[in-house]
Order: C-alpha cells, then structure tokens, then sequence
C-alpha cells in the first residue's frame, strides 16, 4: 500500500537551507540603509570575504526602532542580518546582547538550552539558522551582522567574526 | 616512463585508500586537490615504515639508524633534481613549504642580493605567499613591488609585463607558473627571455605547475623555482627552493641553527655549503621520505600521462559547466591546467560549495588567498574545482549534475 507523501527532490539540501533562509537571503526585507540614524558599524570576515555594515535607529525610551543592513555574502549571512533585524526591533540595548548570546549558542551547538524563557518567541523566529552547527565553517556567517550590530550598540566602528 | 595509452584512472584510485571514504552517505568527489592533494598507499607507507624500522636524526650521529634515515633523507635531492631536471642537487633547498621557499627568496636574496631602489615584479594573479613577503621587504628595504597587469581572459599581459623594465630597475621576477585560480599557465621562457634582456633574475612559484607538467629548470632557463610538497601527492611540511648554485652562494642564510654551521664560535660563525647553508635546524624528516616515495610514484605514471588525462577533465568541465544556466567560467586563459574557477548567478560561491558538500563534492570556496587578484576580476569570491590523477571524467559529470540541481535550489 503506497501512501503519497509529497516529494521534495531537494530534500537533502534543505536541512541548512531552509525555504525562510533561500526567501530571507534573495529578498532581504531590512536590507538597506537608514536614512536617518544614530549608530552604524561593519562586519568583516577576512576569512571568507564576508562584509556587513548595520544601521541603527534608537526610539526616544533607548530601544532599538529600526535596523538596516547593507550585506555582500552567503544568503546565510545575509538571512541572518535580516532575521536580526526584525526580532531585535522594540529591543533595548541588554535585552539585544542577550539575544545574541543565545542566538550564538544556537548558532556553534544546534540548541539553546540556557535560553531564558523571555527570548522563546525571537529564538523561534532564528532556529531556521540553527542548521549552521553542522558546517563550524559557515557559523561565522550567521553571526557576522550580530557581531557589527553589537559593536554598533557598544558605538564601535568595527566588528570582525570571532 | 608509461605511455598515456597505460593510463588507468581506476588503478591509480586503488592507489589512494582515502578515494572509498563516503562522504554525507555519498561516495566522495575529492575536486580540491589544488588545495591539497591525496596522499597514495606509497607514501603512508614510507613514512610509517621510516618511523616503524630506522628513524633517528639525520647528519649527526654516528649510528646505523642516523645513517640509514640520512640516506633516505637524502634521496629526496636527487629525486627532485632529476624531477626539475637540475643538473647539480646542491642546488636543491628544502624548506617547510613553498610559503617557506619564497620568505627564503624575499629575506636572502631580497636583503642580500637587491639593492634598495632595485624592484621586484610579480604579477596580478599571485597567491598571497608570493605578494606578502615582497611587500614586506619593500617595507623594510625600499625595494619597489611592480604587478604586472593580466588580461581579462586571466592570462599574464606580456606587454604591459615587459614596460616594467623599461627604467632597468628590476632586479627580480617572481611570478607564477600556473595561477592557483584561474589554472593559467604563465609562458615561463617568454618570461625569461624578457626578464634577462633587461637583467632581471626569474623566480617561479611552481606549487601549481609542477603537479601538472613537467619542469625543466634548465630548458626553462629561469632562476629559481619553489614548489610545495603537499599538492604533490607528497606530505605537507615540506617545500622546494631550487636555485642556480652560483647565486645560491652569493645568498646570505636565511634562518640560524643548527645543520647550517661549517663552525660556531661567540665571535664568528661561518656557513655551510649549500644547500645546507639554508637549512637550519632538523629538516623535515618524515616529510623528505614521504615526498621522494611521492615523487617516484608520479615519475612511475609519467607527465605525458598526467598531461593528457588532465586535459581531458578540463575539456569536459568546461564544456559541461559552461553549459549550465548561470554558471560563468572565471579565467579562460589558453594554456591551462587541471583548476577550474567559476561562479553561479543565483547563489554565492559558499553556499554552491556548501551544497556541494551536501552531494558529496569537495570543492573550495573563497577568494583562495588572491585578495588583489579576485578585485582584478571584480568579484570577492569564486567556486573551484580542481583535479588530480584520480580525478574521473564520471566525477566532472557528477559536479556538473550537483551544480544543475543546486541552480534549480536557488531559483
Ligand atoms: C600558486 C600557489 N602558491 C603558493 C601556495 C602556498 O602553498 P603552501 O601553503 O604549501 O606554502 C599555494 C597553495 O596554497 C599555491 O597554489
């Protein structure tokens, strides 16, 4: 008795590259520069070519309103920056550096499970990334545009990958 | 030497026990080995058998192990001279790696021999270890660092190459003999003839080359020339400096120690002849038997074999990569060996590499340590695929059905 299942013929790439990440990397939704900001900083992985620059906009109470990327890399690196920018949106600056250290953990393990409860909804919203612990060589991909959006917060000019 | 008509790519692969690894749960489709290559069952073996029945230090002690592991050592010279048709092994430095080979140039010959206001000319297309060490010495000494230009099919431009003597400040070329991106052959005896009309010395960076054909130090009429075990099926830890005795002599050592000394005494020390003079230290032992085992197994299949192999995996990988939507060939120089670059519209070079990785396939992904080069074509990284003798022309077939699926991923 054959039971139908839909084929994905591309079933053994997608376990990295998943539809959000093909999506988020071809058409980035924050991938720009802000027009009016106060803080910005770029990435540079040296390693593989990598380069970021982030953007960002604080609201008057110090949360961040606005982030924009402008990315020259992988689409993982470039999904990440977009996926970045979306969750820490309504974010104050401890709140982002907390996020990051999750995501990290995410990022070079696979799992979080130090995540506070807090951060269940954005790490939900970065998990299609968590992929990258199988490949240690792309983890600086996804971590790239955290790291300038952090030296932007700390008004650093620039961040390298780890 | 084996006629290309005894060339049996599936022997040569039972030669290499890594080639049955899987990968993924797929078979493995080894294309890096311009990176490195794979090492055949002769090679483990001599290293492990030295290690196992004789090793000790070399050119020091008065024992039967010393003596036979010196010996073995020692063979290494000859092979390579007969390798690079070198009429004298004196003339064979041993160094760590080609990266060693060329720090070597750039410290003994560069602040020995150049003078300040002299130049150094390399070309557009070099791998960093043979910009880095020129740029240092220009830093330091005030010896200027001409790049000659290449064209935009990535093959040295010969005219803009010969301007840069026009002032006869050049003293020294170092260039490649096969780019490590583009798999373009420099042409070595143009390079020479010009280099010395204006009395220029030629050095090579052969690391490429000399896996691909065969070099004839003496038909060339160059300098010197510096390879790198590693990608010839030899050992990594271990490089090669040929160079013309006479100017080898008129070189300062390059490092201190051990092994480069005629006598030591706090006021004065004098060197050994060379080559020792330039080999400080205990040399790569292990690596120095491992290559001559390597050696003579390429000399056992012959470079009109390799040669012809080589190029059928080129003509078919660019005959069948070009054919995939997307997929533009990087470097399309004429005279070219088995390294093959490119890069696909819809995907970045290490997400291709990635999805390679997935099927199996082990290509590189980068900017292969030729930063100035990969902004001479615009781009900040490309793909590539390289071959060596066990490469199949089923394996390019395999990469090219990967590569059409991953476009279709990426759609
Ligand atoms: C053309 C060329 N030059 C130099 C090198 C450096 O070789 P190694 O790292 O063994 O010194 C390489 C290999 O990476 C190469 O392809």
């Amino acid at each position: 008795m054959a039971v139908d299942t839909p084929v994905d013929s591309f079933d053994d790439l997608r376990d990295l590259y998943q539809e959000v990440i093909l999506d988020r990397g071809r058409k980035p939704r924050y991938g720009q520069r802000l027009e009016a900001f106060d803080a910005t900083a770029k990435g540079d992985n040296p390693m593989c070519g990598d380069r970021v620059q982030v953007w960002v906009k604080y609201a008057e109470d110090g949360r961040i309103a606005a982030t924009g990327f402008d990315a020259r890399g992988c689409a993982i690196s470039i999904a990440s920056a977009d996926l970045m920018a979306e969750t820490v949106q309504g974010r104050d600056k401890s709140d982002t550096r907390a996020l990051f250290a999750a995501f990290r953990e995410m990022a070079r393990t696979g799992v979080c499970p130090h995540c506070e409860a807090g951060l269940a909804d954005p790490m939900q919203k970065l998990a299609p990334l968590s992929g990258v612990h199988d490949y240690p060589s792309r983890v600086k991909c996804a971590t790239l545009p955290w790291h300038a959006l952090i030296a932007a917060l700390d008004g650093t000019k620039e961040a390298s990958s780890e | 030497m084996s006629k290309p008509a005894t060339f049996d790519v599936a022997r040569i692969r039972q030669d290499f026990p890594i080639l049955t690894q899987t990968v993924r749960g797929k078979p493995l489709v080894f294309l890096d080995s311009a990176a490195s290559a794979q090492k055949p069952r002769v090679v483990i073996d001599a290293m492990r058998n030295a290690m196992e029945t004789q090793y000790a230090n070399i050119h020091r002690g008065l024992h039967w192990m010393s003596e036979r592991t010196t010996e073995a050592y020692e063979a290494v010279r000859d092979a390579i001279a007969v390798l690079m048709n070198a009429s004298d092994r004196h003339e064979i430095v041993l160094t760590q790696s080609v990266t060693g080979s060329l720090n070597l140039m750039a410290h003994s010959y560069g602040r020995g021999v150049l003078q300040p206001g002299q130049a150094v000319v390399i070309s557009g297309m070099e791998h960093h270890s043979n910009i880095v060490p020129w740029q240092m010495l220009r830093d330091e000494r005030g010896i200027e660092l001409r790049v000659a230009p290449i064209t935009d099919a990535g093959e040295l431009d010969l005219a803009g190459f010969e301007a840069l003597f026009a002032d006869g400040k050049v003293g020294l070329v170092s260039i490649t003999h096969m780019s490590n991106v583009l798999g373009s052959v420099t042409p070595a005896e143009r390079i020479v003839q010009i280099a010395h009309a204006h009395g220029a010395k030629v050095l090579f960076d052969g690391s490429q080359a000399v896996v691909h054909r065969r070099i004839d130090v003496q038909a060339l009429g160059c300098d010197f020339y510096a390879w790198t075990g590693h990608k010839l099926y030899g050992p990594t830890g271990i490089g090669v400096l040929w160079g013309r005795r006479e100017l080898l002599e008129r070189m300062p050592p390059f490092l201190g120690g051990g092994d480069m000394i005629s006598s030591v005494s706090y006021e004065k020390s004098t060197w050994a002849e060379v080559p020792h003079k330039f080999e400080a230290g205990t040399p790569p032992i292990l690596e120095g038997i491992g290559l001559k085992a390597a050696i003579d197994y390429v000399q056992s299949i012959g470079y009109d074999a390799i040669a012809e192999h080589e190029r059928a995996l080129v003509d078919r990988a660019l005959a069948k990569l070009s054919a995939i939507e997307g997929v533009t060939i990087i470097g399309r120089a004429q005279d070219r060996g088995g390294v093959v670059s490119f890069t696909l519209d819809k995907a970045h070079a290490h997400d291709v590499a990635t999805l390679l990785d997935r099927q199996g396939i082990a290509v590189r992904a980068g900017h292969h340590c030729a930063e100035p080069l990969m902004r001479r074509l615009n781009l900040d990284s490309t793909a590539r695929a390289s071959f060596g003798i066990y490469t199949t022309l089923e394996e390019i077939d395999v990469l090219a059905d990967a590569l059409t699926r991953v476009r279709e991923f990426f759609k």
